[in-house]
């Protein structure tokens, strides 16, 4: 590692012991709550509009947990995230339209080809430097989308029309309030996966590879395969994401996908908190409205996200609700005279791929 | 082919000012200035607006305004680069990578979004357009403004070149980028240098973008976006860091982008250029005149 | 037997600069090694090809018997091998127990799938895991908290922490490169007994140590090396008589490190002695 590595652990204060108000918002029982107040929210108010908003920012969660595996978790900036949803919404639209089959049956050929762009993209770029992968990924995320204005197969600039909505059981989920159902559902699991996929032992070899990558490398961990694997699951929720966004829409177009989008779900995940789902959905929640009610000012919206993101990273690097590295201290008896040995016989089966 | 030898060599030619200060400011601080592409643009418009303000100017007096108007913003980018240093980047100074890159990126969209509030989001026509008789040399179609803007940007690059060679900010600015530790402890004022790199690196991406407002005529806020990845792009060829590399892999991308449309059609030019940038990053990160660096465990 | 470690005519190069020059060591399970030298010598150089940091020029390193020359860092911990840094390479942000869970990521018995259905066997592991995090804790004589990051604690703890991270990992070879540095009197004297514990679990523990008090007391065998090649190898007393070691500690007279090694030489002869 390079001299300015060494010296670039800033002071972040992310270990302070939880005051009994932040405890709270640390509490299991917060997800449900949020699944709640989603379910509860057409209700109140269900008008196509705010329909069509709700189930704009459900996707949005959805894209920014997977973005918070590759940035929050493994510490890998991307930059072209977008293109990863661009990949899922083509594949199942143009899948969908060419053989008239229902989305949901497009599902294994989005994963199929997002985990194929997950290898194509990280393979060759997730051995360079952090900083070369984040402006490699910006220039993947332009190559996506240029290309998807220049082949006929993805319609060009126009796009693909006409994409069927979401079949469920022969039910057919298209109006708008049972279609923000089904996404409400779908993405509470695949957030809850994210969030479970960062407490394994996968999830912590990706913090570890963000935290240090020799050290890691040093204790058997074969950081190259764990930041690949981050990549791939990034891509397959964004993959899905771009599966929901094509179902929700009907249509898309090489519009839809420009570097704004990635700015936007990177915002989330960073105003949000970084490597902590509820901050990052709360992120996502806030980084999708704001826009609906700044409407009025135009492009200055983005000024202010802009300085935002600034000021954020100078005063606040670890977002509004950060990851707080805490544990419960042991609670049952020491067993000081247990000295493990080498060839320790309580050792699970030693292996297990990632 | 000669023709498009010289397209090549004069598009390179504004990418490799770009370049450069993508690779000064990466050689010195190792930090990848986002918002670089966007001074770019923000030159461009600074010589729009003082441009439009002056009103109308007869053709025989183009190239003399445009010289003024090009010096003007040149500080005034400058200017605005070492803000951007002083208030998003001496912060983080010794952060984390990821913060810098994402504080970059803010930097980036402000400027972006900020020119576009401000001017509107839709394209300007530049009030000055360079004119003049076009002429074949050894079959290529040259244009005079082609030439004034190919001589002034060799001119930025040349007085560049011997400002950092020959004097003592120059061997500065070498000397942080070598070791900033070892040039700190030496009595350099390496604050007072990033400024400078900041400012002359910004001032040429100014240039650059007025340049090409006033050559291609239409400028808008995204502008800086493409042409900053095609910029470090340029950089990355040459060696990032290496000042005389970004003026070579400027040149070459500019070539190579030539050829490379020629063949696959112009709507592939900018996927080609950045197969190019993933090629050569997965092949030769250094570059072609960076030095490989042992990394220390 | 052979040895568990084996070096032969090891090189490394810096653009030009030999930086270890056909470096020839040993150590066997259940032995202490030091590896001491002036600064400059080479030590961490080998550490850092020994366990797949830089690739050699040339030259093979043997772990019980199976080549690893040149394989990447992971590869040649899977192997056994195992280490801990010279300035600490912690996980700063983490908690002190998903540090030391970091040593312990080959022994798995979960994979992703476990995680996502959070399935009997992730429990499983995810218990055992925390469990075995607590035992080297404690075999490492760690007291402070445990569910806190590590950047919060004073520097013996890390260096505590980064040790209890490195066994974790239940590795036939243990290298240690300056485990002592920046400890005080007693920490010292606690890491000499947690060296001797580690060696007892039947590893082969290398360590690279300026400190000569530590040096003489704990290892049994010393190899000194200069220049990128060793100059001696032998036990603590052995060593001490080297005339050629006595002559690349010494040096001529006016040689900033001859200060140093006069020091260390004066430390050697009074162990408990030598203020630190």
């Amino acid at each position: 590692m390079s001299e300015n590595v060494d010296t670039s652990r800033a002071p972040r204060r992310i270990g302070k012991p939880a005051s009994r108000f932040s405890r709270l918002f640390e509490s299991k029982q917060l997800g449900w709550g949020a699944f709640v107040v989603a379910i509860v929210f057409p209700f109140i108010l269900a008008t196509p509009y705010a329909m069509n908003i709700g189930t704009t920012a459900v996707i949005f969660i959805l894209l920014a947990s997977g973005l918070n595996i590759v940035v929050g978790y493994c510490g890998l900036l991307d930059l072209g995230y977008i293109a990863f949803m661009a990949v899922g919404a083509y594949t199942s639209g143009i899948v969908s339209k060419a053989w008239d089959l229902p989305i949901l049956f497009t599902i294994p050929a989005v994963l199929v080809m997002c985990i194929l762009a997950g290898l194509i993209i990280g393979g060759p770029t997730l051995r360079l430097r952090s900083d070369y992968l984040a402006i490699v990924t910006l220039g993947f995320g332009e190559i996506i989308r240029l290309t998807a204005n220049n082949l006929s197969i993805t319609g060009g600039p126009s796009g693909i029309y006409g994409i069927p909505g979401i079949e469920l059981f022969g039910l057919k989920l298209s109006d708008s309030v049972p279609f923000y159902y089904f996404c409400v559902v779908v993405v509470s699991l695949l957030v809850l996966g994210s969030a479970r996929l960062g407490k394994s032992r996968l999830g912590r070899a990706w913090r570890f590879v963000r935290e240090d990558e020799d050290a890691a490398e040093a204790m058997g961990i074969h950081t190259y395969k764990v930041k690949l694997a981050a990549y791939i699951f990034g891509a397959m929720w964004g993959g899905l994401g771009g599966m929901l966004f094509a179902a929700h829409l009907s249509a898309i177009s090489p519009q839809s996908f420009v570097f704004l989008q990635s700015a936007l779900v990177l915002m989330a995940v960073v105003l949000g908190g970084m490597g902590n789902t509820r901050g990052v959905v709360v992120g996502a929640v806030a980084i999708s409205l704001l826009p609906e009610f700044l409407r009025d000012m135009g492009n200055l919206r983005y000024v202010i996200f802009g300085v935002v993101l600034v000021a954020v990273m100078v005063l606040r690097p670890q977002g509004f609700w950060p990851s707080r590295a805490f544990e419960v201290e042991r609670t049952d008896g020491e067993s000081e005279n247990a000295d493990p040995g080498p060839g320790d016989s309580v050792s699970p089966a030693k292996g297990g791929t990632l | 082919m000669t023709q498009l030898i010289w397209n090549g060599l004069f598009v390179g030619s504004f990418y490799a000012l770009i370049a450069l200060g993508y690779s000064m400011v990466y050689g010195i601080i190792k930090l990848l200035n986002f918002a670089h592409g966007d001074i770019y643009m923000v030159g461009a418009f600074i010589g729009f607006a003082v441009l439009s303000s002056v009103g109308v100017i007869p053709a025989s007096m183009s190239i003399t305004a445009l010289l003024i108007v090009l010096l003007l913003t040149m500080i005034i980018t400058g200017g605005i680069g070492v803000g951007i240093e002083y208030l998003a980047y001496r912060p983080l100074r010794n952060s984390p990578r990821l913060a810098v890159l994402i504080t970059a990126v803010g930097a980036s969209f402000t400027l972006e979004y900020g020119v576009s509030a401000i001017a509107g989001p839709n394209p300007k026509v530049f009030p000055v357009r360079l004119e003049g008789e076009s002429f074949d040399f050894l079959g290529a179609r040259i244009s005079a403004p082609q030439i004034v803007l190919m001589v002034i940007a060799v001119v930025l690059m040349l007085s560049l070149n011997s400002y950092i060679q020959r004097t003592s900010m120059g061997r500065a600015m070498r000397a942080i980028a070598l070791d900033p530790k070892g040039a700190l402890l030496m009595g350099v004022n390496v604050n007072k240098i990033i400024t400078w790199t900041f400012f002359i690196g910004s001032a040429l991406a100014g240039a650059a973008g007025v340049m090409a407002g006033a050559y291609y005529g239409k400028i808008d806020f995204l502008m800086g976006f493409i042409i900053g990845l095609k910029a470090f792009t340029a950089a990355v060829i040459g060696g990032i860091g290496n000042i005389k590399g970004a003026m070579l892999g400027g040149l070459l991308l500019g070539l190579l982008e030539a050829f490379g449309s020629q063949w696959l059609g112009g709507q592939w030019r900018d996927v080609f250029t950045f197969g190019v940038l993933i090629a050569f990053l997965t092949l030769k990160p250094t570059g072609l005149l960076g030095e490989r660096v042992t990394e220390r465990v | 037997m052979s040895p568990l470690l084996e070096v032969n005519e090891l090189q490394i190069a810096f653009g030009g600069v030999k930086a270890v020059n056909g470096l020839t060591f040993s150590a066997d399970a259940g032995e202490i090694v030091s590896v001491i030298g002036p600064n400059g010598a080479g030590k961490t150089s080998a550490f850092n090809c020994i366990t797949g940091f830089y690739k050699p020029v040339s030259g093979t390193v043997l772990v019980d018997g199976q080549d690893i020359t040149g394989k990447r860092p992971a590869a040649i911990a899977a192997t056994g091998v195992t280490r801990t840094f010279q300035n600490l390479r912690l996980f700063p942000d983490l908690t002190v127990l998903d540090n030391v869970r970091g040593g312990m990521h080959l022994y798995g018995g979960q994979n992703f799938v476990d995680a996502l259905f959070h399935t009997p066997r992730y429990r499983k592991s995810e218990a055992y895991y925390t469990d075995e995090a607590h035992r080297w804790l404690d075999f490492v004589g760690y007291r402070g908290g445990r569910g806190i990051p590590v950047r919060n604690l004073a520097y013996g703890q890390q260096r505590q922490v980064e040790m209890a991270r490195a066994m974790a990992r239940k590795a036939k070879l243990v290298l240690l490169d300056e485990p002592g540095a920046g400890l005080n009197h007693s920490e010292k004297r606690e890491l000499l007994q947690l060296c001797r514990k580690i060696r007892d679990l039947g590893a082969a523990v290398v360590l690279i140590e300026h400190d000569m008090s530590v040096v003489m007391e704990v290892s049994e065998r010393v190899v000194v090396m200069n220049f990128g090649k060793e100059i001696a190898d032998g036990t603590p007393d052995e060593v001490k008589k080297n005339p050629q070691v006595i002559e690349a500690y010494l040096g001529k007279a006016d040689e900033p490190a001859a200060d140093e090694a006069k020091d260390a030489a004066g430390r050697a002869e009074n162990p408990d002695g030598g203020k630190l």
